[in-house]
């Protein structure tokens, strides 16, 4: 799935900067609501379930642009091992922003709770009620949070080190200025 | 930053700081939003393990209110609540209701006799698939002012210190209103004869979008008979569990659910405060009781009675309960579902 292009086009790099600010709000929405009291708990839950949604939607219209217009070539002076972390971590991140909706959308039906987006819109229950899987469902949440957010740093630690180490046009493929000098 | 294009082989510093600093600052950031830099932030984990009794919480139960038993039944509103609220749930007609009886305790073996407080946990479904749950106690007003003077409760109750509840009273001298209900008001020997309070206030929101500070108790059409505490004590340990098994199946039981609107300057942030008995008070439909459940694999087991599950023309006001009772009702819930093989005989505990 790559592309002779040189760099992602312009809806893939503005999902991909949209979805970034998105999930970035999402992960410290998350942890910073399971850890207070304060009023400011039910404003964080009441962003964090339509956020999440929103997140799905988006991943999804992503992985359509991304199987239809592909992806620009890695550097092909690149070390294979990190050629292939660079792969993985692709599937990695699709999976999560794919996954974690969908996942906190089922631990709410497990626990037999409204998935309510905002005033009266409520999605449908995807699952049977029952407490072992709202436990698993919940732990898979929670867990795979940090490790998104685990992923998060390591991919800005690798694109800062295409940018400032090697500076071989990985960031640019990405990067969010519109095309002037765009390398065709 | 350099700008002359750096050969891959010359090891430079500055670049490794950047990113070092980059993902350094990020992942302390995170790391102060989950409360891991603030050991003082009250915490759902703290709130939740300091309800738990000196040998531990009951695993697979509530950590509070632990000791119940579930109903089924309706609620039909008038249609009168609808000129203060236009939730589905005050439009004239009838909606189903699953609920739960149950001890302000963290014992689920505790005798019905010893425990003071006494609650009702509802949630009413209307067609369209909203849903109002609410979690209400037979006391007139809540203990304390703050989810932060309850913690303090809790921590001062549990605590081996023998002047900790008079340090605690200095305080919060709040509680001794709670304290003078608790010494004083009758017992009786029903659910069915308790008067419920949502102590907490809330928010209606009428079709003009206009908002009304309300709190709403369910007042039992059952005449409530005063039984001294140690008549009950003879009772048995789950009187309270039998009686309305028995007294449901001979009728269904009622209550009247009235919504007491606030004066403007009324202390609607504080659940230790009762408003004036003359404030407006709208009778707006009637919870009636038929039939009762254990709660062994009974319908309200997997509910988490959380008080902030509002329809749409509900909402939260500026009392802080409800967002700390939902924090805390959610930690709850995410515990005893994990501990689900420790709970008696359930399907769950079986396969284990």
């Amino acid at each position: 799935m790559t592309t002779s292009r040189k760099r992602f086009t312009a809806p893939q790099r503005l999902l991909h900067w949209l979805m970034a600010i998105c999930i970035l709000s999402m992960l410290f929405i998350g942890v910073g609501m399971v850890s207070t009291i304060t009023p400011k708990y039910l404003t964080l839950v009441q962003i964090h379930k339509p956020l999440g949604i929103a997140i799905l939607v988006l991943a999804l219209i992503r992985l359509l642009l991304r199987i239809f217009y592909g992806a620009p070539a890695l550097p092909a002076d690149l070390p294979e091992p990190i050629k292939l972390a660079a792969n993985l971590s692709q599937y990695i991140f699709y999976a999560l922003m794919i996954g974690m909706p969908l996942i906190g959308w089922g631990m709410l039906s497990a626990a037999s709770y409204p998935v309510v987006l905002f005033g009266s819109v409520h999605l449908p229950s995807i699952l049977p009620v029952r407490p072992s899987l709202h436990a698993l469902l919940w732990h898979a949440h929670y867990y795979l949070a940090f490790a998104f957010f685990a992923f998060i740093l390591m991919h800005v630690a690798a694109i800062l080190f295409h940018k400032l180490i090697r500076n071989d046009g990985v960031f640019e493929a990405m990067a969010p200025v519109l095309s002037r000098n765009q390398p065709k | 930053m350099v700008q002359t294009p750096a050969s891959p082989k010359s090891f430079r510093l500055g670049p490794v700081v950047i990113i070092a600093a980059v993902v350094g600052v990020a992942a302390i950031a995170f790391a102060y939003t989950a409360g891991w830099l603030s050991p003082q932030r009250l915490t759902p984990k703290k709130m939740v393990e300091a309800l738990a009794p000196p040998g531990g919480p009951a695993l697979g139960h509530r950590r509070n209110h632990a000791k119940g038993i579930c109903f089924t039944g309706t609620f039909e509103a008038n249609g009168d609540g609808s000129a203060l609220s236009k939730a589905p749930v005050f439009a004239r007609g009838q909606y189903p209701v699953v609920g739960r009886f149950n001890l302000g305790t963290a014992d689920p073996n505790a005798a019905d006799a010893m425990v003071r407080v006494r609650g009702i946990g509802i949630r009413i479904t209307t067609p369209d698939g909203q849903e109002w749950r609410s979690a209400m106690i037979d006391a007139p007003i809540f203990p304390v002012s703050t989810p932060q003077g309850f913690y303090e409760l809790l921590t001062a109750s549990g605590s081996k210190d023998p002047d900790s509840m008079k340090k605690f009273i200095a305080a919060h001298p709040e509680f001794t209103t709670f304290l003078a209900w608790a010494k004083s008001a009758p017992w009786t020997g029903s659910y069915a004869e308790e008067r419920y309070n949502s102590l907490n206030s809330f928010l209606f929101v009428d079709a003009t979008g206009t908002t009304h500070p309300i709190r709403w108790s369910l007042v039992p059409a059952a005449q409530p008979v005063p039984v001294s505490p140690d008549e009950l004590s003879k009772r048995g340990p789950d009187f309270l569990e039998q009686e309305i098994t028995q007294r449901v199946s001979a009728s269904p039981q009622r209550w009247s659910m009235e919504v007491i609107v606030a004066n403007p300057g009324d202390p609607t942030a504080d659940p230790n405060k009762a408003w004036p008995a003359d404030r407006r008070t709208v009778e707006v439909g009637t919870l009636t009781v038929q039939q009762i459940e254990p709660e062994r694999d009974g319908p309200c087991l997997n509910i988490n009675f959380d008080p902030t599950v509002l329809p749409s023309g509900i909402t939260t006001s500026d009392d802080p309960f409800p967002a700390a009772r939902s924090a805390a009702y959610s930690r709850s819930y995410n515990s005893r579902t994990a501990e689900a093989s420790y709970y008696p005989g359930t399907a769950a505990g079986a396969k284990q």
